[in-house]
């Protein structure tokens, strides 16, 4: 079935579409609502982007690979994001991210077998002042403890 | 000297509504002043007495920024906010966005007033989901209210404010590397001239701001321009008002605190900060974010000419050197955005150095030669040290790489990579001709204190 967005997020484009003077100023809010919907840009995607904006799909492909948040392909269920970058490191962001690996039995890049969870790292996420940090999908999760750790992990698994 | 403020956090503990915001903190009242009193070039030359240094990183002066934007005969002017935080150790921002979003909107009314814009975007990091939801909550209430729209307060003077959202990518924080991806295209930062005011978002004129520079601009007008930037203990050097200063690292309470511009690192780390963990002594500070290059705890600032503006300090610490752009210039560093990352001693200054040589290898944009190959380079180079495969002529090679980069790129990015490379191999020099002569190993490599 070819790829079309939920009524709901066509409302919501319909709104961002009246915000900016051009077509093309949409090209990232319109990648995240097909993101959100679909988990991942698909090249069905790309260029329903592409007929959607008038812009041509080489532009958004062009824009999926320079940022980092648009998945090139499928993801789990669930992302785990930890930060690694040098103000978490120095409050045991390294010990985090080997619990993590341990705990999911991969290693950061990597889906779980069943396909729930992905973890990756990621670089600051302003969060300097409550770290160490991890981003489970929309939410931030601060001041983390192996136990608090465990604790997120082992509800994403079973969710 | 530590002064304790609250106008951008009076509210942090209060809530985030519009009601608590103008009932709490005379919320509203200096816009509605501005557009009902002043004329645009009134509001622009009141702003320049505030002496508001950017509060991203450059600290340029805010009311000379807004005064380069000029009427254009068939285009119209555009604010943009900067709200992509992600320079590591700054965490400041998003306090705002969460905690105080409506000091924000009523900034950009009087932001979009000062420089002839109808439209501001605010482009926040997509990461940021909480700061999105308060600032589109914020801006739904101010509109409810007749703030925002067709004719704020009344006046016939439209403003309209969206939020707009990035992808993950650190480079966006470059102004013109966030006006390309406002636009829906890569974020490549554009050269320059022209420069924003010129031709800036959708090729029109536009100022950009730094979000926290614009939250601060209903109590500069509130209390008076002049008045808000006496607050700072460098009003005399053009400093002026209150910033958020956030502490981070190996401090027993890391936290975000609004003061008058100007307290030291040491009181920053030790009245705010609690002191450093396990009572270690401090070995070196990132002073704003991880571009500014990095202060040791033993450094002296050197200034014996009765001339230089660094004079009244001279023989002191650089910790008990108030915090300010041209006081953290003139000890070598940079201001950047006031977040003090504190590293205790026993940190590894060569692991510390390779965690954020990966980030500017990872958040290259990769447009120019020098940057992409240059970053990547930097980081294999460090890496290679720290496995115990380097040697003496690694390190030179380390310094020689960073300078090649200097100067050399379109944008910063290249020089906020190379000067905190040149920082370390400077600094920590024996650590660095440790790891090359394998007398320090990375099996003894921590950053974290225990």
């Amino acid at each position: 079935m070819a790829f079309a967005l939920s009524p709901e997020r066509e409302r919501e484009l319909q709104d961002i579409l009246t915000r900016y003077p051009t077509r093309m100023a949409a090209t990232i809010p319109l990648l995240h609502l097909c993101q959100d919907q679909n988990g991942w840009v698909s090249e069905e995607i790309i260029q329903y982007v592409a007929n959607k904006l008038d812009v041509p799909p080489a532009h958004v492909q062009g824009v999926v690979t320079f940022y980092t948040l648009f998945n090139q392909k499928p993801v789990g269920k669930h992302q785990v994001w930890v930060c690694r970058t040098l103000p978490c490191a120095l409050r045991g962001a390294y010990g985090v991210i080997a619990q993590c690996e341990k705990k999911l039995g991969i290693h950061v890049g990597e889906t779980t077998k069943n396909g729930k969870v992905t973890l990756r790292t990621a670089e600051c996420l302003a969060s300097c002042g409550t770290a160490p940090m991890m981003q489970v999908n929309k939410e931030y999760h601060e001041n983390l403890t192996p136990e608090r750790i465990d604790a997120i992990l082992t509800k994403l698994q079973e969710s | 000297m530590l002064v304790r403020t609250d106008y951008l956090t009076k509210v942090y503990s209060l809530g985030h509504s519009l009601d608590v915001y103008e009932r709490q903190a005379q919320g509203y009242q200096a816009a509605r002043k501005v557009l009902l009193t002043m004329t645009r070039e009134q509001v622009v030359e009141e702003a320049k007495k505030a002496n508001i240094r950017g509060r991203g990183g450059a600290g340029f002066p805010m009311g000379i920024k807004w005064s380069f934007m000029r009427p254009h005969p068939t285009k119209p002017a555009y604010l943009v906010i900067n709200a992509d935080e992600g320079e590591p150790g700054t965490h400041k921002d998003r306090t705002l966005m969460e905690l105080n979003p409506h000091s924000i909107i009523e900034g950009c009314i009087i932001g979009c007033y000062a420089i002839g814009a109808n439209v501001a975007y605010i482009y926040v990091r997509d990461e940021l989901h909480l700061s999105k939801e308060r600032l589109w909550g914020a801006i739904k209430e101010a509109q409810a209210k007749g703030y925002l729209g067709k004719t704020p307060f009344g006046k016939n003077y439209p403003v309209e404010v969206y939020v707009h959202t990035g992808a993950g990518a650190y480079i966006c924080g470059e102004e013109t590397s966030l006006l390309n991806s406002l636009e829906g295209r890569r974020g490549e930062p554009r050269l320059k001239p022209p420069f924003p005011a010129q031709a800036g978002a959708f090729g029109c004129p536009t100022t950009v701001n730094n979000l926290e520079t614009i939250a601060t601009v209903p109590a500069a007008f509130m209390l008076g321009c002049e008045a808000y930037s006496k607050l700072s203990a460098l009003h005399h050097i053009a400093d002026g008002g209150v910033r958020l200063y956030g502490i981070n690292g190996h401090v027993k309470k890391p936290c975000v605190v609004e003061l008058a511009c100007g307290p030291t690192i040491n009181e920053l780390i030790y009245d705010i900060g609690g002191g450093i963990l396990g009572d270690k002594p401090l070995m070196a500070v990132i002073p704003g974010g991880s571009s500014t290059p990095v202060l040791r705890a033993d450094e002296v600032v050197d200034a014996p000419d009765e001339k230089s503006p660094m004079h009244a300090w001279h023989g002191k610490n650089v910790m008990d050197v108030p915090l300010g752009v041209d006081t953290m210039r003139g000890v070598g560093t940079m201001l950047g955005t006031c977040c003090v990352t504190v590293m205790a001693e026993g940190t590894d200054p060569v692991l510390a150095m390779l965690n954020l040589m990966q980030f500017y290898h990872h958040e290259s944009c990769g447009q120019c030669t020098p940057c992409r190959e240059g970053s990547a380079w930097l980081d294999r180079t460090v890496q290679k040290l720290y496995d115990g495969n380097g040697t003496t002529e690694d390190i030179a090679l380390l310094a020689d790489i960073a300078n090649n980069i200097m100067g050399n790129t379109i944008c910063a990015f290249g020089e906020g990579t190379a000067m905190p490379a040149l920082g370390f191999l400077k600094k920590f020099k024996r650590e660095f001709e440790e790891y090359a002569t394998g007398t320090r190993t990375k099996a003894q490599a921590r950053l974290t204190v225990d």
